[in-house]
């Protein structure tokens, strides 16, 4: 520990210490009362107008999409914001084109399967990581983030040469199975909730006659509630929205995911000389709705999963 | 116990009370610490199976690969350094490092610039601040797949969306997907709907900006511009490098936007070269082709060429990024 003296000058109050930053109503304005009341409030106007204008175009990408996804074949491109016939024939003819209702069940397999298992195995390691003290511990950890500077091409085609030298090419296993091993960032990331985490608490339940699993499972895990279910959330999405391994995995479309059956759609009716673009426009609803649920769902975790990823990382 | 007890400090005693123990205690410690590296091995155990089985043996054998011809059906044979030699005479290599490069080097600084500017907006809106902060984080959850259909279809040459914007103005618009030229602008302004991420990491770092600070340049006379240029961005900074870099590594592997937009097997005519990225020359390479041993050697090539990056970057946000004391 230094004295005051040390520091250098200008050192701020020390920020929020816990990971979990939930974000601070904005601080009053500098000077309230030095300044006149109406320039500040101009001023806050312009910012509202600005905003709304901005949220306009970020919003209305999803609008056009939902909306051409309502129209008839030949007005998909008419760029009208309300179809000027309203139709629900592309949701029916999706299914009828393709075996939508599969790909969403597969999606949703792999995707849950995803999920869980990342977080059970990261919060195993991640508490292993933060609880036991051993000699070498600094330098392994340093090892699980280091893990995370390598580009996963260099690792993806001796991957492939595993799940084909396992029989599972074909399969949705390696869609999710390698998540049972952890995740270098999910490690990180429950690793700082743990050291958050008053160590009084854990002596206390092992004096009780805790076990180490024991302080681990009834403990620990039931207090990192809210990071675990950031980790949830996070994998949900990556694994529901991944492209490239269902490329590299999937062959037979009755396995497909949503996003892998979407490409094969827009292959088809997209490229394929038939035209169909009301199939692959209602197709990308049918897959981008679920993660807007998720994400009202989970907003709140997700600002603050991003934030401890981000300002701690 | 000694014999003045009053004169003794409390860490005195305490010492004294410690080497009275020392032998049992010293014992014990070393049988807990054997018993708290069995337990943390175990709990540790799932990541070092994976680390064996899912990155060190598949690194060591990428490196292998990278020295043969493998296609997968029959054995690798051996070709020494081959393959790094045509990486060097490959045009298509250099035509998809150089469509990389140029993706990233336009995209990042137009992505950071643009997070900052919405962040800083945000950071003046007060109570409202939450509700246009989910409408700008919403893109980010569309899948990347649908997300190079939506290019496909509002950047259309004839009657997308954005060319009959550009027509309000006068202005007629480019044929976005079928021009070469235009294809990778498409992919930059299109990468841009999805800054909601950036925004939330540098808007939880604003907050962060003490208010003193900016109440002490009021005083002396900075205006608005000054105050966000000398105080507020060298605050965040780190925040700022941390995008930046995170975003760099994320737009130089870029793949599945312009994958699912240029590439499959239904996508033949359109002009492939200028969205050749080189992840997805790689993919194709190893998984189309069945170039195993070509494409490691370009992964290595890949892991070379971001490390040299990031580590450029490092060296110069040494000079850039404002650390406070004890922040880290």
């Amino acid at each position: 520990m230094t004295t005051s003296a040390g520091l250098e000058p200008g050192t701020p109050a020390p920020t929020t210490p816990g990971p979990a930053l939930p974000v601070r109503p904005a601080p009053p304005g500098p000077f309230p009362a030095g300044r006149p009341r109406r320039g500040r409030l101009v001023r806050r106007g312009v910012v509202i107008a600005a905003l709304v204008g901005l949220t306009a175009v970020f919003v209305y990408p999803f609008v056009w999409l939902v909306s051409a996804s309502l129209k008839p074949r030949s007005q998909v491109f008419d760029n009208r914001i309300v179809p000027r016939t309203l139709t629900f024939e592309n949701y029916v003819a999706v299914w009828r084109e393709a075996p939508m209702l599969l790909w969403l069940a597969n999606t949703v397999l792999v995707t849950v399967l995803a999920a869980v298992a990342v977080t059970l195995s990261s919060a195993l390691v991640a508490w292993g990581f933060s609880y036991f003290r051993f000699r070498g511990r600094d330098a392994l950890f340093g090892l699980v983030l280091a893990t995370m500077m390598l580009p996963g091409a260099v690792t993806m085609i001796p991957t492939f040469l595993i799940w084909d030298a396992l029989g599972q090419v074909g399969t949705l296993t390696p869609l999710w199975a390698g998540n049972l091993f952890g995740s270098a960032f999910y490690i990180f990331l429950l690793r700082q909730f743990f050291l958050s985490l008053p160590r009084e608490t854990f002596e206390a339940a092992r004096i009780d006659g805790a076990n180490n699993w024991g302080v681990f499972w009834r403990i620990a895990v039931p207090l990192t509630r809210p990071a675990l279910v950031v980790t949830l959330i996070f994998e949900f999405q990556a694994a529901w929205t991944d492209l490239m391994r269902p490329l590299i995995y999937l062959r037979d479309s009755s396995t497909f995911t949503l996003p892998r059956g979407l490409k094969a759609l827009l292959d088809q009716f997209g490229f394929g000389g038939e035209w169909h673009w009301e199939i692959v426009v209602t197709a990308s609803v049918i897959a981008t709705v679920p993660m807007i649920i998720l994400f009202f769902l989970g907003q709140r975790h997700f600002v603050a999963g991003i934030t401890t990823g981000g300002t701690k990382g | 116990m000694t014999a003045e007890p009053a004169t003794l400090s409390g860490s005195a005693l305490a010492r004294a009370l410690a080497e009275q123990e020392a032998p049992q205690a010293r014992a014990a410690r070393r049988r807990n610490h054997r018993r708290d590296v069995r337990a943390a091995l175990l709990f540790i155990s799932p990541w070092i199976v994976g680390f064996v089985v899912f990155t060190a043996w598949p690194v060591l054998y990428s490196g292998y690969l990278s020295l043969t011809d493998y296609d997968v059906i029959s054995d690798p044979t051996f070709v020494g350094l081959d393959n790094y030699a045509r990486l060097v005479e490959d045009p298509r290599i250099r035509t998809s490092l150089w469509n990389a490069f140029v993706f990233t080097a336009v995209r990042v600084p137009l992505y950071v610039a643009i997070s900052l500017a919405l962040a800083l907006l945000l950071n003046q809106a007060g109570r409202a601040a939450g509700f246009f902060r989910t409408a700008f984080f919403l893109p980010t959850m569309t899948p990347p797949v649908a997300v190079g259909v939506l290019l496909l279809l509002i950047f259309n040459g004839q009657d997308g969306l954005i060319n009959e914007v550009l027509g309000w103005f006068g202005i007629t618009g480019p044929s976005w997907t079928t021009d070469p030229d235009w294809v990778k602008p498409a992919l930059v302004l299109m990468s841009l709907w999805a800054v909601g991420g950036s925004v939330i990491i540098l808007l939880a770092a604003l907050r962060n900006v003490p208010q003193e600070l900016h109440d002490a340049a009021l005083v002396d006379g900075a205006n608005a511009w000054q105050r966000t240029v000398r105080i507020t961005i060298p605050m965040i900074s780190p925040a700022l490098f941390f995008v930046v870099v995170v975003n760099t590594i994320a737009a130089f592997q870029t793949f599945t936007e312009a994958y699912t937009a240029f590439f499959g097997s239904g996508n033949t005519t359109y002009g492939n070269d200028a969205a050749l990225f080189y992840v997805i020359y790689l993919f194709r390479q190893a998984f189309e082709f069945l170039h195993m041993g070509y494409a490691s050697a370009m992964a290595w090539l890949l892991f070379v060429v971001i490390l040299a990056v990031t580590l450029v970057q490092l060296r110069v946000s040494r000079r850039l990024v404002y650390l406070e004391g004890d922040q880290r």
